[in-house]
């Protein structure tokens, strides 16, 4: 085995995900996966330059951190706001803020399960990676392909009726919404609910007969038990917009409920790590490594006890029954619990925009800065997010501190690529199939990297096996 | 009575009095010159340097506003040179300072913005000198961005000339020139800012705004000023 001495594999970069990255695979000198690490090689900054702004700026300044989640930042941004304000917004301003939510929710959500996952469950793992992408499942599933890129349409749609525009919405400001609903932007978003339920329908089905077909390999596909955070509504019901923040441990069992948070720096700790940009978040009481906790789809159905809306609770019955249990850990049902929040999503828009007040112009409520400090807390597509606000006495930000989904699941993303890697990497016979299932783990959590848009699929992979010298010894590459 | 002279503004012969600027008799003979600096009822001070044009026997290129037409002067107004310069002068103004029109209370009722427009700017071809700017948030009412703020002193101008306080004034001199409150002290701090606003109303960029303004909806009324301007019968 002197060959296989320090040996790494590098997947550079990782395809269909939102944004730039690469993973390591280091094996030791008998072969054996001894570190997967997924490396984050951006830096924005944000943090940093947005000090001095003033702070009721920050619900258009945020938005473009990402390109994808724009208005759970805005959100995010306006809740520090109304925080360091003292003020709440007027009932419908919330409203039409948790209906572009929603609508982003479901664009988000679409993307990363019909363009960038579905072609690994319906062409299979192993496929050409020429035709493994939303281009080559037209050519076989055009109904699907043509029904998915709608439902992402639909989500833009939501915001470009209310706000004109379709990312980076305008009108989420600090006191609520600047820019009422009209009522024509209503009747024709009401238009689109019964093609969005139907293909939700047909999704659900989708995914179920393939996880019965492949039941298996998905039940130990990336299976690592962790803990779960996620908002819920007082009574324990899902929630995206606003809430209770709940974390359940890997049984299931509360560990917190309702902390505020104002507080979440007591109870989350970030630590730093030399190889990403990324961070280790975890839970403080329990310490490194026992306290990592996932976010996002599946954490969110993790921590809830039931879905808001009727078609979605009976799809979470169903969900909570695939491990007899209170919490599901197998990381591939990131994508079920996808397709659930959408479906939910969806019929929770409905239910909004027949709301008989949602056309009033009391949208905002005004005030000034009456405090230092503001946090905001909202789910995005990939999680939980906090936004922590310090000013001076005048209102500009003397410090800016994001803590992102994405961030939050880097613990648990090392684990599932690990994980992944130990059961099909074969350093002898490295496959591109193989390599596939450890980006796959890594799409499950539709991580967003960049937080800009990227078209699927086009990126060249580069895997290098290098010498314990750094030499390259051998070379795979694809696409491009 | 003002002297009758005649003069040529690009070929064409115009009849017009002594003592008017280049860019009053365009605007009465409806010939456009791009302007940023300019303010009607204030006075002129050529610092945009977009106004600048080609005078027949001037080696130099003079600024529309501050140069008094005289008989027999041929002027040109929109030669290729002077758009080119024109271009360069608005892409200066988008380097020098930090520009995120996205982000801008001013986005879609900005100046800068319809200037980059109208001279067809397509990108800066120069490097952005990325200056930290200040941004002085201590009045109760107001805040000036010195990131969006492009020297063209209308505030200052319009403190002094019309609501007569001169909070208002100029510092430094190049691209450390800055607006200053008093004798350079934070706005909240003015003894003579009368928080009347008329600064806000006269901004061509989002330099200068109220806050509660939130992006892309900055509420500006600079023909308020002109108004006041005619009713006071200043100048």
């Amino acid at each position: 085995m002197a060959e296989t001495k320090g040996k790494k594999i590098t997947i550079s970069p990782v395809t269909r995900i939102e944004g730039h990255a690469r993973i390591t695979l280091q094996y030791d000198a008998k072969g054996k996966l001894d570190e997967a690490r997924f490396h984050v090689n951006e830096f924005r900054g944000f943090e940093k330059f947005c000090e001095g702004r003033y702070f009721t700026e920050m619900p258009a300044i945020t938005p473009r951190i990402c390109g994808i989640c724009p208005v759970s930042h805005a959100v995010c941004s306006a809740k520090a706001g109304e925080g360091i304000m003292r003020i709440k917004p007027p009932r419908i301003g919330d409203q039409l803020r948790r209906l572009i939510q929603l609508g982003q929710m479901i664009s988000s959500h679409a993307l990363s399960f019909y363009h960038l996952s579905s072609p690994d469950m319906l062409m299979g793992w192993d496929c050409d990676p020429d035709k493994r992408n939303i281009v080559g499942m037209y050519e076989q599933f055009p109904d699907l392909v043509r029904r998915g890129i709608r439902l992402r349409q639909f989500g833009q749609e939501i915001s470009m009726y209310i706000t004109g525009k379709k990312i980076h919405t305008m009108g989420v400001v600090c006191g609520g919404m600047s820019i009422p609903l009209k009522e024509e932007a209503r009747e024709a978003l009401l238009k689109w609910i019964p093609e969005a339920l139907e293909t939700l329908d047909m999704s659900l089905e989708l995914y179920k007969g393939y996880y019965e077909k492949n039941k298996e390999e998905l039940n130990v596909f990336a299976y690592h038990p962790t803990m779960y955070m996620g908002l819920v509504q007082a009574d324990g019901t899902h929630e995206f917009y606003d809430g209770k923040v709940r974390l359940v441990d890997e049984k299931g069992e509360i560990v917190e409920d309702g902390f505020n948070p104002a507080d979440f720096a007591q109870y989350i700790a970030e630590h730093p790590i030399a190889w990403s940009y990324l961070k280790y978040p975890y839970y403080k009481p329990y310490g490194f490594e026992k306290g990592f906790y996932r976010v996002g789809p599946l954490a969110r159905l993790n921590v809830a006890e039931r879905m808001p809306t009727p078609l979605a609770q009976k799809e979470f019955e169903l969900f909570r029954q695939l491990e007899d249990g209170k919490v599901i850990h197998g990381t591939f049902h990131f994508h079920y619990a996808r397709l659930i929040e959408m479906l939910s999503s969806v019929e929770q828009a409905r239910d909004i925009l027949n709301d008989p007040q949602i056309l009033s112009t009391e949208t905002w409520a005004r005030g000034e800065r009456n405090q230092h400090d503001g946090v905001g807390c909202t789910e995005a597509p990939r999680g939980i997010l906090f936004h922590h606000y310090t000013t001076d006495d005048n209102g500009l930000l003397t410090k800016v501190n994001l803590l992102i989904a994405t961030g939050q699941n880097n613990p648990a993303m090392n684990t599932s690529i690990k994980q992944v890697a130990e059961k099909y990497v074969r350093l002898d016979d490295v496959q591109e199939g193989a390599l596939n299932r450890v980006e796959g783990a890594i799409r499950c959590y539709d991580p967003c990297l960049s937080c800009s848009t990227h078209a699927a699929g086009q990126m060249p992979l580069l895997i290098e096996l290098k010498d314990h010298r750094g030499k390259i010894v051998r070379t795979l590459a694809r696409g491009g | 009575m003002p002297d009758k002279i005649t003069i040529s503004i690009n070929g064409t012969e115009i009849k017009t009095e002594e003592g008017k600027s280049i860019l009053s008799v365009c605007k009465e003979n409806d010939i456009h010159i791009p302007v940023m600096c300019h303010f009607p009822g204030l006075t002129d001070v050529g610092a945009c340097r977009l106004c600048l044009c080609e005078v027949k026997g001037y080696n130099k290129l003079l600024p529309a506003c501050t140069t008094l037409v005289a008989e027999n002067m041929e002027i040109q107004t929109h030669t290729e040179k002077l758009k080119e310069y024109r271009r360069v002068i608005v892409e200066m103004f988008f380097s020098e300072r930090n520009h995120m029109c996205s982000i801008c209370v001013a986005n879609t009722n900005c100046e800068l913005q319809d200037m980059a427009t109208e001279v067809g700017m397509q990108h800066v071809r120069f490097p952005f000198l990325n200056q930290e700017c200040a941004v002085d948030a201590s009045h109760p009412k107001y805040v000036i961005d010195h990131n969006r703020c492009i020297m063209c002193t209308r505030c200052v101008r319009v403190c002094s000339e019309v609501e007569g306080a001169h909070n208002w004034d100029v510092k430094n001199r190049g691209y450390n020139a800055r607006v200053i409150s008093d004798f350079d002290q934070p706005w909240g701090e003015s003894e003579t800012c009368t928080s009347c606003g008329k600064c806000l109303n006269v901004c061509p960029t989002g330099a200068l705004w109220a806050k509660g303004s939130v992006q892309g909806k900055l509420d500006k009324f600079p023909e308020k000023i002109t108004d006041l301007i005619e009713k006071r019968g200043i100048h």
